[in-house]
């Protein structure tokens, strides 16, 4: 490209000395406007330059696409054939980052360790709005949106202790959610998973909602055990005892949907959970709590009480924060599930979705 | 702020309390006097000097384009002191926070000063600039005595003024969105942006959304309907070619981003679910709808900049353009490329490889075109005669620095550079070398340049340069370190720093931005010298320049009907062949000639749409529900005013018209 823009400033520069008006030794040719071959050029330069650089574009973006697994470890390592990429599964939280090592079972909050020259598949999503997972050090960075994963692979070619950082803003406490990257070899990176687990911390669903509040600056955390369904429950929006995971939702959409009779068996629900307050005309978001049986239809046709009415705890739970609407409307808690799933159902780990 | 605090709202206000006067933080109430003080001083002596009915009279129900293509250019001018503001204070932000100060900012301040700072710039600056100097001059070139819609001309501006004061009420009411300029989902949704912000946000770039989009509408109307005998298309002035591409890019641009937000705010209202996290919500619909509208957007302010640039090279070299025909297709490839590369302001959302591909090389293929208009610029000065008056000096200040900015864009087209430099202060870096180098310097050539043509004196050239200079290094001061930084890894909107190595950097860059201000107050004081000495700047021939195109046929300034007879066009720099064949003005024989008649119908509406906008973001029902309904039997109403033209008498058009043959006698004598 400099081939071109160097010319063209120092051509600018020329001319306008060259062609000063002061300067009247200068050839003017007030009515000299066309030059085919001029035109020629200058249409066709430009171009060349771009199907080199588009040929250039294609190749490059296929062979760094952060989505292709990894095939060499640096310029001349080939990726040995036995080789298992080390899985890491990152969160985007307001305002910090959990790393979830699934084959090791820990996590961590805002510190990523890496055993060099081993290839890394992170695993992307974010719990509330949109971030940007990015170690400069490491490769480059991607999206991390809620409700939906996004993929890297990447190798650490050498030790390397740097920062990583959400490269996409995401509110108020968006500068400070950095973390600190670490590259070690494989004895150090044992050493550490070891040191991790030593903890008494453990991520459980209710210990991750804790954690998924927002807040800003925080330091290292770890946890020695982590519940294995957890990343599937953040991703399908579903970590809440008591909600339809986003997977399962599709599941019954796919086939078709639950059709008109669904509309009553949905409970008013924030997944939004701390900010949300609903909107000024719409009614309460909700969602499918359990699907009802032909029976459960047939007693509300003829007027029977359901079979089984949610319990007030449940409820509690399934109101998230509980904030009054800021509309018209009262907050209506007047859905009533016609049959719940059992309790043990709810409490219990999901089953793993679709994605 | 206070997230956990929810407001009952009340019937008669809403959810506006007095808790939403942010009479707490210091700098806003400071602001606030400021302009309160400002603003009592300018009214009062409007008032004092009993200018009320005048400026009603003549300017703000004014249909005539000249007008209100000056009012377009005062309104961007004042805005741009307002973004301008916002910048210097997030520079001062980043400067400040580092060796673990927290600045001067909290998070919730200096996260409304970047998102206002965007939404300004674009929106309420350069949209405006852009709109002002082609309401102003396209008329005029194509030899037409108004726009095709006069009336929906004036209602266009009044409807964009509504959009900014409504910004600008977001400063002292409530607050503005904490977001970025273009309110990405979820963050903008009602779950995590509950206040007023986003509202802010969404209202005012509805309503001034209204007013481009149909000042778009009268644009290419009027230059397909309304060009004088014998312009053929390929005759047309360069810029009037450019801002015919501009104005369909507008109409089929504009549309989208009204249907966007208008999706925005029935999720934030009405509780539907396009862009939430769930119910089948998905925000990457938004941010691909967002940048179908957004990157024609660039394209709509540059391309009639490139215009401008095209008249001043070869007024000021002397000589025809190089290469008219490759200048036009370039601009019409542009037009229809500028639909084919949104998608490269999110490589990094993992479309994968070929996607990314697809749009990264027809991004690149854009340059093209652009780099064949660099190259006529250069060729219409190859064995030109040039004259460095100010607008020339700020098309060679541009040629310089956008080829840099250019350069980096290609640079950040390929994929796996953007993955790295995405969201980086490169990026920042690069689009304000493209905005800047490119958009405002050609809307500072341009009002150089038709100033003369618009009041009958021309611009002092001391405060000119004095100006010329501070933006010029002052932008590569404020810039070029943001590139460095960049490619160190710096991401965008970032509050606070922890590398200590970053802050020179800043530091720099906030040089930069104080000599930018310096140019801002040279340009203010260029225009308040030039109105004082405007005696010694008068030029009475309306060609000042020796200019090329049709509107420096008429008179400085041109009279409230353009031409007393319609010009025919033999050749393409019609005005030259005109000096050129020993064109004689016709002395006589002047007719009546049909004018619409001013109306204050566009004010009144845009005043109803600010009261309805105000009313929808405080939830303020009743009012919302008033306003609308006056809004619309308004516009009803006006369609039963059958007064809408006037003729202005022959005797009138002889006498301005004798006065000016006066006037050219002085000059040749």
């Amino acid at each position: 490209m400099l081939l071109i823009i160097i010319p063209v400033m120092a051509l600018t520069v020329f001319f306008a000395w060259k062609y000063r008006a002061s300067n009247t030794e200068a050839r003017y040719e007030p009515n000299w406007s066309h030059s085919t071959q001029m035109e020629l050029v200058i249409w066709a330069a430009p171009l060349v330059i771009i199907i080199c650089l588009g040929a250039l574009t294609w190749m490059g973006t296929h062979l760094l696409d952060p989505y292709r697994p990894l095939d060499r470890l640096a310029a001349d390592t080939v990726v040995p054939g036995d080789a298992k990429p080390l899985e890491v599964e990152a969160v985007a939280l307001d305002w910090k980052w959990l790393f979830i090592y699934p084959e090791q079972g820990i996590a961590t909050v805002n510190d990523l360790v890496t055993p060099v020259g081993r290839p890394l598949r992170f695993h992307i999503t974010s719990s509330s709005v949109m971030n940007a997972f990015y170690v400069p050090t490491l490769a480059g960075m991607i999206y991390a949106m809620p409700a939906m994963t996004t993929e890297l692979n990447a190798v650490a070619n050498a030790p390397v202790e740097s920062r990583g950082f959400s490269s996409n803003y995401s509110g108020a406490g968006f500068s400070g959610m950095n973390f600190r990257f670490r590259a070690v070899d494989d004895a150090g990176f044992e050493a550490w998973i070891a040191k991790a687990k030593q903890g008494t911390d453990q991520l459980t669903r209710a210990a991750y909602l804790e954690l998924e509040r927002p807040s800003q600056n925080v330091p290292a955390r770890y946890f020695s055990d982590v519940d294995p369904t957890l990343f599937n429950a953040i991703v399908n929006l579903c970590v809440q005892p008591g909600k339809m995971c986003m997977s399962d939702m599709m599941a019954i959409d796919a086939k078709g949907g639950l059709g008109l009779e669904s509309v009553s068996n949905t409970l008013p629900l924030n997944y939004d959970k701390y900010a949300r307050r609903g909107t000024v005309f719409g009614g309460p978001a909700s969602y499918v709590i359990g699907v009802c049986s032909p029976e459960d239809m047939a007693d509300m046709q003829m007027g029977r009480a359901p079979a089984a009415p949610i319990a007030p705890e449940l409820r509690e739970a399934v109101h998230g924060a509980g904030l009054p609407l800021p509309g018209l409307f009262s907050p209506a808690s007047t859905f009533t599930p016609i049959r719940l799933p059992s309790s043990e159902a709810l409490a219990g780990p999901r089953r793993p979705s679709n994605s | 702020m206070n997230e956990t605090q929810a407001i009952e709202p009340s019937f008669l206000l809403g959810r506006f309390t007095l808790e939403a006067i942010p009479y707490h933080e210091p700098i806003l109430v400071v602001t606030f006097i400021a302009v309160a003080i400002g603003g009592i001083a300018v009214l009062g002596a409007i008032t004092y000097f009993r200018l009320w009915g005048y400026l009603w009279k003549e300017w703000f129900t004014s249909v005539d384009h000249k007008k209100i293509g000056i009012m377009y250019m005062v309104l961007g001018t004042i805005m741009l002191l307002r973004g301008f503001a916002d910048a210097i204070m997030m520079r001062l932000q980043q400067a400040l926070a580092f060796g673990g100060s927290d600045g001067y900012l909290p998070a919730h301040h200096y996260d409304q000063v970047f998102t206002a700072h965007g939404v300004i710039m674009i929106f309420f600056v350069a949209m405006p600039m852009v709109t002002g100097l082609m309401n102003y001059v396209v008329p005029l070139q194509i030899g037409a005595r108004d726009v095709s819609f006069p009336f929906l001309n004036n209602f266009s501006f009044w409807m964009t003024v509504s959009g900014a004061i409504l910004v600008m009420t977001s400063l002292f009411v409530g607050e503005f969105a904490r977001t970025g300029w273009l309110a990405y989902p979820p963050l903008s949704g009602i779950a995590y942006s509950p206040d007023v912000g986003v509202d802010y946000y969404i209202w005012s770039l509805q309503i001034a959304g209204v007013g481009t989009l149909l000042s778009g509408v009268n644009l290419i109307c009027t230059i397909v309907k309304m060009r004088a005998p014998g312009m053929t298309m390929m005759k047309m002035p360069i810029f009037t070619w450019t801002a015919l591409c501009t104005n369909v890019l507008i109409v089929a641009a504009f549309p989208i981003l009204t249907a966007v937000l208008a999706l925005l705010a029935a999720d934030r209202y009405l509780g539907t679910n396009f862009f939430t996290n769930d119910f089948g919500g998905n925000p990457m619909m938004y941010v691909n709808l967002i940048w179908i509208w957004g990157h024609p957007e660039v394209y709509i302010l540059i391309l009639p900049c490139f215009g401008i640039y095209s008249e001043v090279t070869s007024t000021f070299c002397g000589k025809r353009l190089f290469g008219y025909t490759s200048m036009v297709y370039a601009t019409v490839v542009i037009t229809i490329l500028s639909y084919l590369v949104w998608l490269h302001h999110f490589f990094t959302m993992g479309s994968g490889a070929s996607v990314n591909s697809f749009f990264g090389i027809t991004t690149m293929i854009i340059s093209i075109p652009t780099g064949a208009k660099m190259f006529n610029w250069l060729f219409t000065m190859y064995r030109g005669r040039i004259r460095f008056e100010l607008p020339m000096m700020w098309t060679i200040a541009f040629m310089l620095t956008f080829v840099i900015g250019g350069m980096t864009g290609v640079l950040l087209a390929v994929p796996p550079a953007d993955f790295v430099l995405h969201n980086s202060l490169f990026l920042i870096a690069h689009f304000h070398n493209v905005i800047i180098g490119g958009v405002l310097f050609g809307a500072f050539a341009g009002m150089n340049y038709w100033w003369p043509k618009a009041f009958g004196f021309k611009l002092d050239e001391f405060w000119g340069k004095c100006s010329f200079w501070f933006w010029v290094v002052g932008f590569y001061f404020a810039f070029m370190p943001l590139y460095v930084l960049g490619l160190m890894g710096v991401t965008r909107r970032l509050r606070v720093f922890d590398d200590p190595s970053l802050h020179i950097w800043f530091i720099i860059a906030a040089f930069g931005a104080a000599l930018i201000a310096c140019g801002i107050a040279c340009l203010l004081i260029q225009i308040g010298v030039s109105i004082l000495r405007r005696e010694q700047l008068r030029d009475t021939t309306g060609d000042p320049w020796d200019a090329r195109t049709l509107e420096w046929a008429t008179s400085s300034p041109p009279p409230d009907y353009n031409f007393a007879f319609t010009p025919v066009v033999h050749d393409l720099d019609a005005w030259w062949d005109m000096k050129a064949r020993g064109y004689s003005r016709p002395l006589a024989g002047f007719k009546p000639i049909h004018m619409p008649r001013s109306s204050g119908t566009g004010p009144i509406l845009a005043a109803i749409s600010f009261v309805l906008g105000f009313a929808l973001i405080w939830y303020i029902w009743w009012l919302a529900a008033i306003a609308f309904v006056a809004l619309i039997g308004t516009a009803i109403g006006h369609t039963f005013n059958y007064n809408r033209d006037f003729d202005i008498p022959a005797d009138d058009v002889a006498r301005t018209e004798d006065a000016r043959t006066r006037l050219l006698a002085q000059v040749n004598a």
